[in-house]
């Protein structure tokens, strides 16, 4: 099994390069490598969770494993919360290529875009393997890179804008996280995760150490667009193409933004409550200025992009929140359900927010444009994008039969279990705020009266994006099965344990 | 000490530049100015005085070697920089096309 684990990266980078060479010579190849790639990595990625269970799988690159208990090569770990987060990858990038088979069509230059997703894939797969700091960085940025190609995929005035303003944005995140990268070196001459930890945990000096954690929460806070970061998000995320949208703010920003932090956090670095304190307040500030802001969008897909801002901002709340209790130590129930809550989240958010901007993405396809005044009574016309639209809205807002429900039952319940009573009360406001804003999308998009538009003419999207959106859709109701405690005990606790035990990972790493 | 605050008043000096100016291009310097300067401070983090190269000789013992990890990683990041780098200024050309200007002032199609 641990044999497989160099293939998450080695697969989608042998097809990249593939679609690149040989897209131009054999006509329509594209089309079927691309699919067949993240099929076979979904296949992987569930089969390496139904046989990892409560253990983790260490690989050493090369061959070169420790030497007198100091690691010397490059290590890829396989845990619970690394396997959890390679399965929504691969799930949410194969239904938006699978979606993008229609979709892309309205472009030049298919083949490219092929081989751009297949890279950002490995970059995301590299990232969450990673067990080596600097290594993570490089996978980071092989990722990102593709990102800042595809957002600028369509070459118009605004696609270029928000490309150009996303990568300043980005490079000095990367500068940022590099700094850091180099500060631990410099104090601690490892950059294995694990073996970090084992070097901090002989001793260090808080002061460098809390400086090199704020670098990091800038770095990735930009990466993951935590509210006082977030300027670049709104306009990269609605000028991509839409089946890329889905991805950046259904997987990567939580793959190489809270993933990254949440990993170095509990299983890099000692606990600090300053630290956790930062993480809640900033997770509570874009919670409620992210959902104030989507409130008066008027373009469908930056109002979505804000609402990202505002629901990743629970994720962070929750576990800065988790921290904080396991600081406080005499509640450790809470703390599970805090940091559980915010895996939950994590997972749902990246599923409806995906199937809502594969449905912002129909309604463009068909009336180019993304402005909701000139929309309405899209109900009769396209009623696969109207039902599935009307799912992801009311899963996002929390109404309960939907996954969405039970991720914010579960953080409310926690936060007020930890007694955080004003937090409990924000995440219920927000919850309520985002069902406004979404109410919003679905009367003026769907039900309100036309435009003048001539309705008769606009058909249901092909099947390849109807049959994403209605997958989606019905993943949205059946991941609200996770909160049955023995389904969870099965998909959620795995990664739980990596995240309570915070020695459990270089233990196991380590192999000591 | 001294080469490690000079490293942060060059990173310094990108970050002022890509906060102030309003070319494009020079944006783009800054962004390489704070580049180099990482990568600057990265290099001293492996030095060592008196230290050779890091190239293990069987037979003298007790050599002193500068720390080869920190330039691989340099060497690296100078790589992952320039891909940066070229994005940046393929997306800046095509900007160029489009508004006929490198000034950051005339483009503001996304606010709000």
């Amino acid at each position: 099994m641990d044999a497989l684990i160099p293939l998450f990266v080695a697969i989608p980078l042998i097809s990249a390069f593939l679609i690149v060479i040989l897209g131009k010579l054999v006509k329509g190849f594209h089309r079927f490598l691309a699919p067949l790639t993240l099929l076979v990595l979904l296949i992987l990625a569930v089969y390496e969770f139904t046989g990892l269970g409560k253990i983790s799988i260490t690989y050493a690159m090369g061959g070169w494993t420790s030497e007198g208990g100091v690691p010397v090569g490059i290590y890829l770990v396989l845990d619970g919360f690394s396997v959890l987060m390679l399965c929504i990858i691969n799930l949410i990038g194969l239904i938006a290529l699978f979606y993008s088979l229609s979709y892309i069509t309205k472009y030049t230059a298919e083949s490219n875009y092929f081989a751009l997703f297949c890279l950002i894939i490995a970059g995301m797969n590299g990232v969450v393997l990673s067990g080596d700091l600097f290594n993570l960085f490089v996978f980071l940025e092989v990722s990102v890179i593709s990102s800042y190609a595809l957002v600028a995929f369509g070459v118009g005035k605004t696609e270029l804008e928000a490309s150009f303003k996303y990568q300043v944005l980005g490079g000095l995140a990367s500068m940022l996280i590099l700094l850091a990268i180099g500060l631990i070196y410099w104090k601690t001459k490892t950059l294995n995760i694990a073996d970090v930890r084992n070097v901090l945990d002989a001793g260090y000096s808080k002061p460098f150490y809390l400086f090199v954690q704020v670098l990091l929460i800038a770095g990735f806070g930009l990466k993951a667009a935590i509210i006082p970061f977030h300027a670049w998000l709104p306009d990269a995320h609605s000028s991509a193409p839409s089946p890329i949208s889905a991805m950046l703010s259904g997987v990567l920003i939580k793959a190489v933004g809270i993933y990254v932090l949440i990993r170095l956090f509990f299983n890099m670095f000692v606990f600090s409550y300053e630290i956790a304190l930062v993480l809640t307040s900033l997770g509570a500030i874009s919670m409620v200025v992210g959902s104030l802001l989507a409130i008066k969008q008027w373009d469908l897909k930056r109002l979505l992009a804000y609402s990202s801002i505002s629901q990743v901002g629970y994720v962070v709340m929750a576990f800065g929140m988790g921290i904080l209790l396991l600081l406080r130590g005499n509640n450790e129930a809470a703390a599970v359900l805090a940091i559980g809550g915010a895996i939950y989240h994590m997972i749902n958010h990246a599923v409806f927010k995906g199937l809502l901007f594969l449905n912002a993405g129909a309604i463009e396809h068909r009336l180019n444009t993304r402005n909701l005044k000139e929309m309405g009574g899209l109900s009769k016309a396209m009623p696969v994008t109207s039902t599935t639209s009307f799912m992801a809205s009311m899963s996002i807002s929390g109404i309960p039969p939907f996954n969405g429900f039970f991720s914010k039952l579960i953080i409310v319940i926690a936060a007020i279990n930890g007694r955080f009573y004003l937090l409990a009360t924000l995440a219920v406001v927000v919850s309520i705020i985002t069902l406004a804003y979404f109410l919003k999308f679905q009367r003026f998009a769907f039900f309100n009266k036309s435009t003048g538009k001539a309705l008769d003419k606009i058909k249901e999207v092909p099947f390849a994006m109807s049959f994403s959106m209605i997958f989606l859709a019905v993943l949205c109701l059946a991941l609200s099965l996770l909160a049955l405690p023995s389904v969870r005990d099965s998909i959620l606790s795995p990664a739980i344990d990596v995240l309570m035990q915070s020695d459990l990972y270089f233990t196991s790493t380590l192999g000591l | 000490m001294t080469v490690y605050i000079l490293c942060f008043v060059l990173f310094l000096v990108g970050l002022y530049g890509l906060i102030t100016r309003r070319n494009l291009i020079k944006i783009a310097i800054s962004l390489s100015i704070m580049e180099f300067s990482i990568f600057l401070m990265l290099v001293l983090i492996g030095y060592i005085d008196n230290g050779l190269m890091p190239i293990v000789d069987p037979g003298l013992s007790a050599q002193v070697y500068v720390d080869p990890l920190p330039q691989a990683m340099v060497l690296t990041a100078i790589v992952i920089g320039l891909a940066t780098t070229a994005m940046l200024m393929a997306i800046a050309i095509r900007l160029y096309r489009k508004y006929k200007t490198f000034d950051i002032r005339e483009m503001k199609n996304l606010r709000g």
